[in-house]
């Protein structure tokens, strides 16, 4: 009895010893944590306070109609991004058209056909690598494949959309790897058990039972496509365009091209106006893609 | 599993049409197409940094420590660049991979899964916001805000821009290495409670220990990702070259620099004709951050596989 007190008191001492030291580091873990969130909630609430000229008593707010639906102008007030948000749109459906079937399409080979072999394997490792490259990389890539050998016009839509469209394809890949691989087994045998072919499988079952996953990656990648910057102005995409492309074969600016663009202007006015709005239109933008993905997601994780 | 397997070949043994076996074909292809890239990527920086090393010795590039490709005279040394990124790259570890660990390390040992649910996707989106965007805020508003401190910074400078490659690759090491730790089994931790130890000593004294290959993988893959960065550098940092001087320290962070990747930028958006060595430099630089961060990537992933440990 007396023994047994002894130790409580004892594991009580330590306890409460040792409890400062682990109270230290988990809050040291926690503020680790919170650091970087913090850091850029901040930033955000900055960026659009001023953005909507919250801050800034006596201006009419930066990102407003007029912002949306205007080209650029040396005057602040009349500085707008449609031609950036359009070249941006117009850019992303080469992408979707580009890069989302031959992104499934590996990944259905990879899952569904391909056989057990170093090949695949130096395949998988090399897709894997490939996430890692930087994007100025492919922008060198863009400039030499498709405009110096294939003779596409430089800084166009289709050629900007080509190169990012390459740097997200081991992304669209990896994602759609990921929701293939997850439709259950016991759905590709009832349809062999049926006299199904492979592609007739893959088509009937495999594919429509992971669409909503590979649907979900693939609008995730195509939001970080839409804030790529360096590699357009490696294949010279505008820095300033006053009107909208009309084709994909036309010279064409983007939103972070655009962005990037303003950051030379010194004045305050765009430093904390005009690309405060800039920036805010490009978030909305990709906030809005990704949750449009976070949606399907959800809606089909539900059946 | 192997006799799903077998079921699976049989069934797609039976009927090897024509048209099922071209559209293997076709998917085929869109898979070889990633290895293409990759060809296609070392091809064309190669031809180009040929060309470039025919003009100028690879001794005066990888060892010149001037670096004005456009101002007569023309040097082409790469080591100032070299400099920017390392001074960058350094500084930014110094800020993500203490954090990244210890986010990662109240993730998994810490956090309720609630708290989870929320804290993970809200660190995604730091690596989910543009790096031009990243290169405003250093700009606008986090350089003013290390001025307000009392510290001399200029306008471009290295250590603002540095802060936010930081915050940038934060979730790099943090989900990495979270996933590391998360697979540490469950009977590590008991036996190490069982044994007294109070959570601290387990998290510290078994769970990092068991996670560590991953967690320098992690660190790995992350360094790779700052020295291949380039809005952050481009906006926020200015463009001035300049060698790695200790003895000015801490000046050299609060003044301009410029990194591989920044110069880069310059060459690829000024108006230098196809032919000079200045435009092939460009892919001379090019091939030296494509090799050294696809080393990086395979060492990386050398190393969580070579050193996973086994449960």
């Amino acid at each position: 009895m007396g023994e047994s007190e002894t130790q409580r008191e004892w594991t009580k001492g330590a306890g409460s010893q040792i409890d400062w030291r682990g109270r230290a580091f988990e809050g040291i873990c926690l503020g680790s944590t919170l650091f970087g969130i913090l850091m850029v909630l901040v930033l955000l609430v900055y960026v659009t306070l001023d953005a909507f000229a919250i801050t800034q008593p006596g201006t009419a707010p930066w990102l407003d109609w007029g912002f949306l639906t205007s080209a650029h102008s040396r005057f602040p007030e009349e500085a707008g991004i449609y031609p950036a948000l359009i070249g941006s749109i117009m850019m992303v459906i080469v992408i979707a058209l580009s890069a989302f079937p031959v992104g499934v399409g590996a990944a259905i080979y990879l899952e569904e056909y391909a056989p057990d072999n170093r090949l695949i394997d130096l395949i998988e490792i090399n897709i894997g690598n490939l996430a890692g490259v930087p994007s100025v990389v492919y922008g060198l890539l863009g400039l030499a494949l498709f405009i110096r050998t294939l003779r596409m016009p430089s800084g166009s839509v289709i050629v900007g959309g080509f190169t990012v469209g390459l740097l997200i394809l081991p992304i669209v890949i990896i994602s759609a790897q990921e929701a293939v691989a997850g439709v259950p087994d016991s759905q590709r045998r009832a349809s062999y058990a049926m006299g199904a072919t492979r592609w007739q499988t893959v088509r009937n079952v495999v594919l429509p039972a992971s669409l909503p996953g590979i649907m979900t990656g693939t609008i995730l990648a195509l939001g970080r496509a839409i804030g790529e910057t360096a590699p357009l102005l490696m294949i010279g995409a505008a820095a300033t365009i006053f009107s909208a492309p009309s084709g994909p074969f036309d010279r064409f600016s983007a939103m972070p091209r655009q962005i990037f663009a303003w950051a030379g202007q010194p004045s305050d006015e765009f430093q904390y106006g005009v690309l405060a709005a800039g920036v805010v239109t490009l978030l909305a933008v990709m906030l809005s893609m990704n949750a449009a993905a976070i949606l399907i997601r959800n809606r089909y994780q539900r059946q | 599993m192997s006799g799903e397997t077998d079921s699976l070949d049989l069934a797609g043994g039976i009927t090897r049409s024509p048209k099922e076996r071209t559209i293997e074909g076709v998917l085929f292809l869109c898979a070889a197409l990633s290895v293409f890239v990759t060809g296609a990527i070392v091809f064309t920086l190669t031809v180009d940094a040929i060309g470039f090393f025919t003009q100028i010795s690879p001794a005066a590039f990888f060892l010149g420590d001037e670096w004005t490709p456009a101002i007569e005279p023309l040097s082409f040394g790469v080591l100032p660049l070299v400099s920017g990124t390392l001074l960058v790259t350094v500084l930014s570890a110094f800020i993500a991979l203490p954090t990244g660990v210890g986010a990662a390390i109240y993730l998994s040992e810490y956090a309720s899964p609630r708290v989870r649910s929320v804290i993970k996707p809200a660190l995604e989106v730091l690596a989910g916001i543009p790096t031009v965007v990243y290169g405003y805020f250093a700009l606008v508003y986090i350089t003013p805000a290390i001025g307000m401190l009392g510290l001399p910074v200029s306008t471009f400078n290295v250590l603002s821009a540095s802060i936010m490659v930081g915050v940038m690759i934060i979730p790099m090491v943090s989900s990495l290495s979270e996933d590391a730790m998360s697979a540490v089994p469950d009977e590590l931790r008991n036996a190490g409670y069982g044994l007294g130890a109070t959570k601290f000593e387990v998290s510290t004294g078994i769970v990092v220990p068991a996670a560590i290959s991953g967690i320098f993988s992690s660190f790995i893959l992350a360094l790779s990702r700052a020295i291949g960065e380039t809005m952050i550098v481009t906006v926020a940092m200015g463009q001035r070259p300049r060698m790695l001087d200790l003895s000015s320290f801490p000046e050299i962070l609060f003044s301009s620099g410029q990194t591989m990747t920044a110069a880069m930028v310059q060459l690829g958006t000024s108006d230098v004709s196809g032919g000079t060595a200045a435009y092939s430099s460009l892919f001379a630089i090019g091939l030296t951050l494509f090799v050294l961060t696809f080393v990086m990537n395979l060492v990386a992933n050398w190393v969580a596989a070579r050193y996973q440990e086994e449960y």
